[in-house]
């Protein structure tokens, strides 16, 4: 899934990794559990595709979802493998401090989307976030918006189906293309016979059995390193710091925290600007809520998931702080994970070697390696395999899990793979039938034709993706472009679509020109960047600022410039009338009467509940 | 309409029960042989007994619960 703290790239092994050993070998038991998942995926699309026959059938699901329903596959979109083994990782980096991706870089947005802006979305009955920009803003804006969303979620599927072939690779030692195409087939076939329905049944699947797969991890480890407090003094004593444990505390300055960032950045930058882009306009999470049958479930479903996205570092976050201490080498000791690049410069050649023994060598120099772990690593060999901190879920997976509950834990990490590109296709096919396809190609088609298109759409979005996967196979660099395509975006649209729908005097040209000039600014500050690493310092406000804390000030800075074009155009052009406005801004809509229900399913009641769990627990580890 | 339509929650039930059966079975397999994975930590806790039987205790609740034809909460 999309991974906005732009670390995603990294989580894809380099070379050293692909030709280790594999981290597990499975057995037949695990093959089944496998099997049986896979012939169910196919099974439900087969069966939904006779409730997937109209345009609201394939592409809203009928709108017929519950809020529970809704609100999983909602969270469920955004919990791919990628993410569980990429935020794995950076908890053993940087501990605590990543749960901040999951608890204030989500949860705030959540709320916000289910009280405040669902209704808008709702009663205007769009079809889409590009939709609703064209029925506030108009063609100009939609245009934009549908096209760089199409991109980008084409290119992501195929994103997905590569780094899904790698972890298999490295995990199980399956063949790359085997693991593509199996995959492409699985999600084309049930996605393109269920539509929406498919989707949002195999994301509700897969969010059950990745607690099932991924939930006995920390609860074993957490026994074995003696609960929170032991795991609490293992760290301390092994790694001589507590700021492990803290989420806030050492963020007053850049220099201070690991992970390079400031409070601010973590506020305004990921807490704002990127969280509530990415949860209240990102069309593949927003597609999944405006399914739901009726209102009151539309605002209770990212409330409902807003619940489940707080408890995702107990199997995420929890297992890379106890790989941190638990994770052992063959001989017993500590073992040390390391970053991509320790990797990268410790290749092997075809001999098994290490290529450039200088450049391994100052690497590891960098890590908390020991001396004997280095050696073994230089003088190669099957005993001098490194791992990344990315392998630090299937690590600990491999260590707790025997036959049968591991292949449930590998099963989890495919369907959140599936899942992923299951989401990709599937918004791409509904933005592209309606918004691209409908406006700009063949205005005048029935509502079956749009269906076969969106049909179609689906298969050649899976071909389009494999291509995309063996082009990032062939030009790795490709895959950083391909993930800043959503940090580029993200920022205006939401400044966009913001305004659109809290100030009435926002005007067409503003939207449009807010939404296009906001990209190119965001794009050229990311260029800008990447020409010379140095300016980083420059965005980032400070010298002492790491690559994790560009993407949040990137977007920042780029809503800050949409949101100026949006309001000095506005000023300068003429604003829709008030009468037009209605189902789509704030003050200018009449919200349909609810009917009464008691207080325990009122949405603003758990919404409370939510804030205080989510102030209780920032308090909590503090 | 609704009603006859098989709800997502029987597929989840369905395979939380197949899951279950199959993690319990190996487990109670391994307690009895003695026969456990080599690699594998903290197999004197038997998890693939307790984590397998509550899969399969709580897939066959759904099953029982959103079993198709039984008139349900929409899907």
């Amino acid at each position: 899934m999309i991974d906005w703290s732009g670390h995603l790239a990294s989580t894809l092994p380099t070379r050293l990794a692909l030709e280790a050993t594999p981290l597990a070998h499975l057995r037949p038991l695990d093959i089944a559990v496998i099997a049986i998942y896979f012939a169910m995926v196919l099974w439900i699309g087969f069966y939904l595709k006779g409730q997937s026959n109209t345009g609201e059938e394939f592409f809203l699901a009928g709108r017929e979802m519950t809020a529970w329903i809704a609100g999983l596959s909602f969270v469920s979109a955004n919990l791919g493998s990628l993410e569980l083994m990429g935020w794995a990782g950076s908890a053993y980096q940087y501990g605590i401090l990543a749960t901040n991706w999951y608890w204030i870089g989500a949860i705030p947005a959540m709320i916000f989307l289910g009280l405040v802006m669902m209704p808008f979305y709702y009663v205007s009955k769009t079809h889409s976030v590009p939709g609703y920009l064209d029925l506030r803003y108009g063609g100009e804006a939609r245009s934009v918006a549908a096209i760089a969303f199409a991109t980008e979620m084409i290119l992501m599927s195929g994103v997905n189906m590569f780094a899904m072939a790698v972890v298999m690779k490295v995990v199980l030692g399956w063949n790359i293309n085997f693991s593509i195409i199996v995959s492409s087939v699985a999600v084309a076939l049930y996605v393109g016979l269920g539509g929406l329905r498919s989707a949002i049944f195999n994301e509700v699947l897969q969010f059950v059995l990745i607690w099932g797969g991924a939930l006995l991890v920390p609860i074993l480890g957490l026994y074995q390193a003696g609960g929170w407090g032991g795991l609490k003094t293992r760290i301390v004593t092994n790694l001589h710091t507590d700021s492990y444990f803290h989420l806030w505390r050492d963020t007053g300055s850049f220099a201070a925290n690991p992970m390079g960032v400031h409070w601010t950045g973590i506020v305004f930058g990921l807490g704002f600007v990127i969280s509530f882009g990415y949860w209240t306009t990102d069309f593949l999470v927003v597609q999944r809520v405006l399914a739901a049958h009726n209102l009151r479930a539309a605002r209770m479903a990212p409330i409902i998931g807003s619940f489940f996205k707080m408890a995702i570092p107990f199997i995420v976050i929890l297992p890379g702080l106890l790989g941190l201490v638990l994770l052992q080498n063959p001989d017993g000791s500590r073992r040390v994970l390391v970053g991509e690049d320790v990797t990268a410069a410790c290749s092997l050649n075809s001999a098994g070697q290490v290529m450039d023994r200088t450049a391994c060598s100052e690497a590891m120099g960098r890590t908390n390696l020991s001396s004997a772990q280095r050696a073994k690593v230089l003088a190669g060999g099957p005993s001098a395999e490194l791992h990344t901190y990315n392998q630090a879920l299937p690590l600990m997976m491999v260590r707790y899990l025997g036959p049968g509950l591991l292949g449930l834990g590998i099963t989890a990490l495919i369907a959140g793979f599936m899942s992923g590109m299951a989401g990709n296709v599937s918004a791409f096919s509904t933005v592209w039938a309606y918004d691209i396809y409908k406006p700009l190609i063949y205005k005048n088609g029935s509502d079956s034709h749009y269906v076969l298109v969106g049909r179609l759409s689906i298969v050649i979005g899976v071909i389009v993706s494999i291509g995309a996967a063996y082009l990032v196979q062939q030009f790795h660099g490709i895959m950083d472009y391909v993930q800043a395509l959503f940090s580029i975006f993200v920022a205006p649209l939401l400044a966009a679509i913001l305004f659109g729908m809290f100030w009435k005097r926002a005007t067409r040209w503003a939207g449009f020109l807010g939404l296009f000039l906001g990209i190119l600014f965001s794009a050229g500050l990311f260029v800008w960047v990447k020409l010379d690493p140095s300016r980083l310092a420059v965005v980032a406000l400070s010298p002492h600022a790491k690559p994790m804390a560009e993407n949040v000030f990137r977007a920042l800075w780029a809503f800050c410039f949409a949101a100026i074009v949006i309001v000095v155009v506005s000023l300068f052009t003429k604003p829709k009338p008030v009468a037009e406005l209605d189902g789509l801004v704030y003050g200018a809509t009449q919200l349909p009467t609810e009917e009464w229900v008691p207080l325990y399913k009122r949405e603003w009641f758990w919404a409370a509940v939510v804030g205080v769990i989510f102030v209780a627990l920032n308090i909590l580890v503090w | 309409m609704h009603g006859a339509r098989i709800p997502i929650w029987f597929f989840i039930g369905l395979l939380l029960t197949i899951y279950g059966a199959m993690i319990f079975a190996h487990g109670c397999y391994e307690a009895i042989t003695g026969d456990y994975a080599a690699g594998v930590q903290l197999t004197r806790l038997h998890a693939p007994i307790w984590w397998g039987g509550t899969l399969l205790l709580l897939g066959l609740v759904y099953l029982a619960k959103f079993r198709p034809g039984k008139s349900n909460e929409r899907k």
